[in-house]
């Protein structure tokens, strides 16, 4: 007579679970400093409590039955939290593989009087387990795109400071490279500061930019062309002598664009157009 | 039909656009603005679009006209006031406005326009005073 497999586990939980919770210890990579023990078995616990109440007789061979959303939903949470506090992938999935080795070692004694049920047994668990593993892989890579996500949109906040250097003059160093999205919010910045300072000068610094090919030129000419739409002036500063190079190798035309080599030079020209002087104080004796 | 009133300001035209343009009144402004510059003589035009918040191809392409008709009828032009967004749309269309000036506002824009006039003036009578040099010293 055929066993009912998901009754067998149920009655099974226990050693299931210690079994588990063995093996997870055993591990090499086992991280103390960043789960205690404790929290490490109620993980566990409530994990096999879903899981073990979605298996029934019948849906073991679909997992995609709507009886194991829960169990998704406890893992991919479980995933995520331990992307977050930094976990490695391997960690992460000695997590779970390590209970379908557990699963397996008590099928394969329970049930070793009957082949024919426990290569079905195995043979349906190994490709439930399996898939819980996907879930898993998905929800911890999810978690970490978040997070890079959150650094990206981050680094762009902080990284397009606009300054005031003098009246009428604004400065902006671009740091790091300019792609398509970080433009538009420097030219946003950039365009808006103008209007709201009445600023008639802008000073571009591309110091920062590690590397300019025909895509960044592309966009710095942009910007230039926004800003003397809106009726300023844009300076580009800071064109590294690799920078030079690369450009004319390109055959990237700036010869209408005012470039400086240096901050200092540029504020010099703005100052001039300013028809401004910046004199050393003569001391009288 | 409504009409973009076209201000006389001594040597200048003054043409402040406080609704969103359609086509129809972008085409009778252009045609206005040439005759007005043609009638009056004038040396300068200033546009204040400071109130344009959409603007599209069609648009810039007339901005673009009325700076190059003006220009060759002798007169500058000068955009003032463009909105940040407006001037991010016209650099993603691919439109630089090159024939006309422009500026932050109404002040800095009459100020620019001055001083092309005074340019233009001086320079012509620069090359008078060659001109009459060259006399002399035949």
């Amino acid at each position: 007579m055929k066993q009912d497999i998901s009754k067998l586990l149920q009655k099974k939980k226990k050693n299931i679970i210690e079994d588990w919770m063995n093996m997870q210890l055993a591990d090499a990579g086992l991280r103390e400093d960043l789960m205690s023990n404790d929290e490490l078995r109620e993980q566990s616990a409530e994990l096999i409590d879903a899981l073990l109440k979605a298996i029934t007789e019948q849906n073991l061979d679909d997992f995609n039955s709507a009886s194991f959303n829960t169990v998704y939903e406890i893992l991919s949470g479980i995933s995520i939290s331990r992307a977050r506090q930094g976990f490695s992938p391997r960690e992460t999935g000695v997590f779970v593989f390590s209970l379908k080795d557990a699963i397996l070692q008590t099928l394969i004694i329970e049930l070793k009087n009957d082949q024919e049920t426990l290569i079905e047994a195995l043979v349906a668990m190994n490709k439930l387990l399996d898939n819980l593993g996907i879930v898993t892989f998905e929800t911890f890579i999810k978690g970490r795109e978040e997070v890079i996500l959150r650094q990206t949109d981050e680094i762009t906040e902080i990284s397009t400071p606009v300054i005031r250097v003098w009246d009428g003059i604004l400065a902006l160093p671009i740091i790091g490279t300019l792609d398509s999205a970080r433009t538009q919010v420097v030219m946003e910045n950039l365009l808006q500061n103008v209007v709201d300072t009445g600023s008639t000068i802008t000073i571009l610094d591309i110091s920062g930019v590690p590397t300019v090919d025909s895509l960044v030129a592309q966009h710095i000419i942009k910007t230039v062309a926004a800003t003397r739409l809106m009726g300023a002036e844009c300076i580009i500063s800071g064109i590294r002598p690799e920078i030079a190079q690369t450009v004319v190798h390109l055959g990237i035309d700036l010869s209408n664009i005012v470039t400086k080599a240096t901050l200092a030079s540029a504020l010099k020209y703005a100052f001039a157009l300013l028809k401004l002087d910046v004199k050393r104080i003569q001391k009288e004796k | 039909m409504d009409r973009i009133p076209i201000l006389r300001m001594g040597n200048f035209l003054l043409v402040t656009i406080q609704i969103d343009l359609y086509d129809r009144l972008a085409i009778n402004l252009e045609t206005d603005l040439v005759n007005m510059v043609n009638k009056t003589q004038a040396k300068g035009v200033l546009i204040d679009i400071s109130a344009l918040s959409i603007v599209d191809s069609f648009m810039g392409r007339i901005l673009g006209n009325i700076g190059n008709m003006a220009r060759i009828m002798d007169a500058e032009t000068v955009v003032v006031g463009m909105q940040p967004a407006v001037a991010i749309t016209l650099v993603e269309l691919g439109l630089e406005l090159k024939g006309v000036h422009t500026a932050l506002n109404v002040v800095k824009g009459m100020e620019l326009l001055r001083n092309k006039i005074k340019d233009l003036d001086t320079g012509e009578e620069e090359e008078e005073e060659i001109a009459t040099n060259e006399d002399s010293t035949e």
